[in-house]
C-alpha cells in the first residue's frame, strides 16, 4: 500500500513539472491564439540556463531560489523576444503556418543550444539538502519531489491571483474570450501579446528549472515536452488554466501507476485518455467553445490546370522517365526519393488542403505502410507486390478506425490528435522491439530479382507514385472531391444540401493514410530499412513544409513542393552540419514571406496568362 | 383564420425550445401548403430562427411533433431532412466558397443524384444543363463562372434559393431570404419564388422584416412574439389584429405600415 502511495506521490511531483509547462503553453493560446510549437524548446531552454546558473551558484536552497527565479527571468525575456521578433508578424498567418513557423524556432534553438551547451546530457550535482528524504510508512520519499507537489498548485494560485486580482489578469481574461472587442475597447494588443508571451515562456523556464534535479538538460527535452504538454492543453481545455492542472494529474499519477503494470504502454494509456475526453467533451474537460472565431479568408476557387501547365507536367514527366539513362546513380536515388516524396505529399494534402484536416502527424501512416511492408518482407518473406500492396491496407484500415475521433475535431485539435496519435506509433516502434527491431530498426528489406537493380526500382517508384498522384488528384475533381471541398466552405451549407460531412471526411482520411501507407512501402524497399525516425515529428513536418512549400491552396502545390523540398534538403545535408538551423531560418522565412507558397505564389500570374 | 389552400405539405405540432432554462418557443403549431407562401414575422429575438432551426433538423426540439407530407420528421439530421425534399436558405448566407455559381448548384445536384461518393468522373461535366436551367430564372446565368466567394450579398442570397430548388423540394425554408438586398431586388425576389412556388407546388416557408414584401407576397401571415404565435391569417386580418397591433406594430400605430 505505502509503496502504491509513494508511487501516486511520485506521480503528482511529475504533474507539477507538466503542469507548468502547459500552464504557459495553454495562457498562450488562450489570448494570443497561437499554438507555440517552440514552448517545448524554452522548456529546454530553461533546464540548460538552469544547468549553467545554478553550477555557478552556491549550492544551498537559497543558491537554488535564486537560480530558479533567474531562470523564470531569462526565459520571460527571450520569450519576449521571440514574441517581437516572430509571432507579432504571424498573428493573421493561418494556424498551420503559425505551427509550422513556431517549428522552425524548434529547429533553431536546437542546434544553437547543440553548438553554446554541446551534445552531452547535462545533470545537476545534487547537493546534500536535496538528497533529503521523508519518511512515509516504511518507506523513504524524496523531499525535493515534496516541493515539486507544493509548486504546481502554488503556482495555480499565483496565476489565479494574478488574473483575477490585477488589472493584467483582467485584460488576459478579456482577450481570451474576445480578443477583438479588447482591441476595440482600446488596449493596446502588442504590449499584452508581448507581455502574455512572456508570462507564459517564464512558465516553462520554471517547469525547465524544477524538473532539472530530478532529470538531465539533454536535445530531447523539447520534442518530448511538448507532446505531452498538448495532450494536456487538449484534455484540459485550451486556454484552461484549472483543466491543465487537473489533465496533468490525471496524465501524470496515469504515467507514474501505469509503468508498474503496463510499462510498455503507458503511452498507449495516456492517449486512451485523450480520445475518451475528446469524444465526451470535445472542447477539453474545463475548455468553453471559443466565442469568437477569426474570419477566415475565403479559399480561393479551384480550376481545372491550365493547358501550359499540363504540358510542363508531361514534359517533367517525360524527363524523369529517361533521366536514368542520363545521370549518375546518385541521383537516381534522390529522383527515387522525390517521388516517395511526391506521393507522401500529395496524400497529406488530400485531407489537409480540400479536407480542410491538417496533420501534424501525417507520418504516422508513412511509418505503418513502411512497418508492415518491411514486416512482410523480412518476417512472412512475402515477395515484393504483396508487401508493397499491404502498406497501403495496414496504414488505411488503421486511419479509417483512427478518423473516426479526428473527424469530429477541427483545427488546431484535430492537428494535436494527429500529433499525439503519430507519437503513439512512434513509441510502439521504439519500444516494442521484438518486432519492430527498436532503434536498430528493421534491415534487409531489398527487392528481389531485376527490382534490386537501382534504376528499374526507380522507374516501379515513378510509376506508382505518379500513379498515385494522379488518381488522388482525379479524385479531387470528381464528386467526391468536390463534396469534400464543399464540407470544408461550409459544413452548414454541405449538411443541408445532404452531404454526409462527417463519412466524407472520414472517408478521405482512411484515403490519405492509405496512401502515406504506399508512399512508406516504396520508401521500406528504396533505403533497404525501416527506423522509427520515419514515424517521428520530424518528418510528419517534412511532409507539411513539402504541402506548404507548394501551397495548400492549389491542386499542383504539393508536387511542386516535393520536388523542391528534397532538392532543397539533398542540397543542405551535404553543405552544413548545422541544417537544423538552416532549414528553421528556411521554414521562419517560408511563412514570413511567401505564406501561399510556391505555386500558391505563382498561380495569379498562370491565370492571367491562360485568360 | 384563413383557411390553408390545398393539402398540407409541412406540419408543426405543439413546437417547444428552451436555452438554458429559457423558453425561445413555447408550443407553435402551424400548417403550410402546396404552393404556399406562409410569412413568420415577429420582433427581433420571437423565436422565428429557432422555429427554423427545429423545422430544417438544425435543433431538435424539446417537445412537439414536426411532420413533413404526414411523415414523422421530428429530429431527423438535416441532410436526411433536405433528402427528404425540404430546401434552406440562411439568414447569413452559406456557399461553397472555392467553387464557381454553377459549381455551387452541380454540388446540390450531384448530392441529390447520389453521386457524391464517386471518385472517377470530373464533376464539372455533370448536371451542367440541370445547373444553367436552376440558374437562369434566378438571373445568375451571366455570373455561372464566377466563384462563390467573390459574389454580391443579394446574389449569395439567390444562388442559395437555386441550391435550395436543386432536389424539386416539397418545401422551402427561407430565413431573411432579402436581408443585405437593394429593396427593389427584394420585392422582385420574393415575387419570383412566388411563381416558382405556384408552378411546382412547393411550400415556401419565410422570415421577412420588410413588411411591405410580407403583405404583398404572403398568402397568409403567423405572427410570433416571445415565442408564441398570437396571431394567424392573411395580410388584412394581420393588419386588423389589436394583439399585433399592441406588440408588433406598436399600440398608436394608425396604419398598417405601408
Amino acid at each position: 500500500m505505502t509503496f502504491l502511495l509513494l508511487q501516486l506521490l511520485t506521480g503528482i511531483a511529475g504533474a507539477s513539472a507538466l503542469f507548468l509547462v502547459s500552464a504557459g503553453l495553454t495562457v498562450i493560446f488562450g489570448v494570443t491564439r497561437v499554438v507555440n510549437f517552440s514552448h517545448g524548446s524554452l522548456y529546454m531552454l530553461g533546464a540548460y540556463v538552469a544547468w549553467s546558473t545554478l553550477t555557478h551558484l552556491p549550492a544551498t536552497p537559497l543558491g537554488f531560489a535564486i537560480g530558479v527565479l533567474a531562470t523564470a527571468l531569462v526565459l520571460a525575456a527571450l520569450g519576449a523576444g521571440l514574441e517581437m521578433a516572430l509571432l507579432r508578424r504571424i498573428y493573421r498567418a493561418p494556424e498551420l503556418l503559425q505551427l509550422l513557423a513556431t517549428f522552425g524556432v524548434v529547429l533553431i534553438v536546437q542546434d544553437a543550444t547543440q553548438a553554446i551547451w554541446g551534445a552531452e546530457d547535462l545533470s545537476l550535482p545534487r547537493p546534500a539538502w536535496m538528497r533529503a528524504f521523508v519518511a512515509i510508512g516504511s518507506e523513504r520519499f524524496p523531499a525535493y519531489d515534496l516541493l515539486l507537489i507544493a509548486a504546481g498548485p502554488a503556482v495555480l494560485g499565483a496565476l489565479w491571483l494574478l488574473l483575477h486580482r490585477t488589472r493584467f489578469g483582467t485584460l488576459v481574461r478579456a482577450a481570451t474570450q474576445d480578443r477583438e472587442m479588447v482591441a476595440a475597447l482600446g488596449v493596446d494588443q502588442r504590449v499584452l501579446f508581448t507581455a502574455v508571451f512572456a508570462l507564459g515562456a517564464g512558465l516553462a523556464g520554471l517547469g525547465g528549472v524544477l524538473a532539472l534535479p530530478d532529470g538531465s538538460a539533454n536535445l530531447q527535452l523539447d520534442l518530448s515536452v511538448i507532446t505531452d504538454a498538448f495532450v494536456i492543453v487538449v484534455v484540459g481545455g485550451l486556454g484552461s488554466l484549472t483543466g491543465a492542472y487537473l489533465a496533468s494529474l490525471l496524465i501524470g499519477v496515469m504515467q507514474s501507476l501505469g509503468i508498474l503494470f503496463v510499462p510498455k504502454l503507458t503511452l498507449v494509456m495516456v492517449f486512451a485518455v485523450m480520445a475518451v475526453v475528446l469524444v465526451v467533451r470535445p472542447q477539453g474537460l474545463l475548455g468553453r467553445a471559443a466565442a469568437t472565431v477569426r474570419e477566415a479568408a475565403a479559399p480561393p476557387l479551384v480550376r481545372p490546370a491550365p493547358r501550359a501547365l499540363r504540358w510542363l507536367a508531361a514534359a517533367a514527366l517525360a524527363a524523369l522517365i529517361v533521366a536514368p539513362l542520363l545521370v549518375g546513380p546518385f541521383t537516381v536515388s534522390v529522383l527515387t526519393e522525390a517521388m516517395i516524396a511526391v506521393l507522401f505529399a500529395c496524400s497529406l494534402h488530400f485531407m489537409m488542403g480540400p479536407g480542410g484536416m491538417p496533420s501534424f502527424g501525417h507520418a504516422a501512416w508513412f511509418g505503418l505502410g513502411a512497418y508492415g511492408a518491411a514486416l512482410a518482407a523480412t518476417a512472412l518473406a512475402w515477395p515484393l507486390p504483396f508487401a508493397l500492396l499491404l502498406a497501403p491496407l495496414v496504414a488505411g484500415i488503421i486511419a479509417a478506425s483512427f478518423g473516426w475521433f479526428v473527424v469530429r475535431l477541427s483545427g488546431v485539435y484535430l492537428a494535436m490528435l494527429t500529433l499525439a496519435f503519430a507519437q503513439i506509433v512512434w513509441a510502439v516502434a521504439e519500444q516494442w522491439s521484438g518486432i519492430t527491431g527498436g532503434d536498430d530498426g528493421i534491415l534487409g528489406v531489398w527487392p528481389q530479382g531485376v527490382l534490386a537493380r537501382p534504376h528499374i526500382f526507380y522507374w516501379l517508384t515513378l510509376a506508382v507514385g505518379t500513379a498515385g498522384a494522379l488518381l488522388l488528384r482525379r479524385a479531387l475533381y470528381a464528386p467526391f472531391g468536390y463534396a469534400l471541398r464543399g464540407a470544408r466552405d461550409s459544413t452548414l451549407r454541405a449538411e443541408s444540401i445532404g452531404l454526409p460531412t462527417a463519412r466524407l471526411r472520414l472517408v478521405a482520411f482512411a484515403i490519405a493514410g492509405a496512401a502515406a501507407g504506399l508512399a512508406g512501402g516504396l520508401s521500406a524497399y528504396s533505403k533497404g530499412s525501416v527506423f522509427p525516425t520515419y514515424v517521428s515529428i520530424g518528418h510528419s513536418v517534412d511532409a507539411l513544409l513539402m504541402v506548404l512549400l507548394g501551397g495548400v491552396q492549389t491542386m499542383s502545390g504539393p508536387i511542386v513542393g516535393a520536388f523542391a523540398y528534397t532538392g532543397l534538403y539533398d542540397t543542405l545535408l551535404l553543405a552544413t552540419a548545422q541544417w537544423r538551423l538552416v532549414l528553421g531560418a528556411a521554414i521562419v522565412a517560408l511563412v514570413l514571406v511567401f505564406p501561399q507558397g510556391i505555386a500558391g505564389a505563382t498561380l495569379p500570374a498562370w491565370r492571367r496568362r491562360a485568360a | 383564420m384563413a383557411p390553408a389552400r390545398g393539402v398540407s405539405v409541412l406540419a408543426a405540432a405543439g413546437l417547444c425550445k428552451s436555452f438554458g432554462g429559457v423558453p425561445a418557443v413555447r408550443g407553435v403549431s402551424f400548417a403550410v401548403a402546396g404552393g404556399e407562401m406562409l410569412a413568420l414575422i415577429g420582433p427581433n429575438g420571437a423565436g422565428k430562427s429557432t422555429c427554423f432551426n427545429m423545422l430544417s433538423g438544425q435543433l431538435r426540439p424539446d417537445a412537439g411533433r414536426v411532420r413533413l407530407d404526414a411523415r414523422d420528421i421530428t429530429g431527423l439530421a438535416p441532410r436526411r431532412i433536405w433528402r427528404l425534399g425540404v430546401g434552406r436558405t440562411f439568414q447569413i448566407t452559406a456557399t461553397f466558397a472555392s467553387m464557381t455559381v454553377r459549381e455551387n448548384v452541380q454540388m446540390a445536384l450531384l448530392s441529390h443524384h447520389g453521386d457524391v461518393f464517386r471518385f472517377w468522373c470530373a464533376a464539372r461535366h455533370r448536371h451542367v444543363a440541370a445547373a444553367d436551367a436552376l440558374l437562369a430564372p434566378l438571373g445568375l446565368g451571366p455570373h455561372a463562372d464566377i466563384a462563390a466567394g467573390v459574389l454580391a450579398y443579394g446574389d449569395l442570397k439567390r444562388l442559395e434559393l437555386a441550391m435550395a430548388l436543386a432536389n424539386a423540394p416539397r418545401l422551402l425554408l427561407m430565413d431573411e431570404p432579402t436581408a443585405g438586398m437593394a429593396p427593389a431586388e427584394r420585392t422582385a425576389l420574393m415575387r419570383l419564388t412566388r411563381t416558382l412556388a405556384a408552378e411546382r407546388g412547393i411550400a415556401v416557408l419565410f422570415t421577412e422584416h420588410d413588411m411591405d414584401i410580407v403583405f404583398s407576397v404572403a398568402d397568409r401571415i403567423l405572427v410570433l412574439h416571445q415565442g408564441e404565435l398570437i396571431a394567424e391569417g392573411d395580410g388584412s386580418a394581420i393588419r386588423a389584429d389589436p394583439r399585433v397591433r399592441e406588440v408588433y406594430l406598436g399600440t398608436g400605430a394608425t396604419s398598417g405600415g405601408h
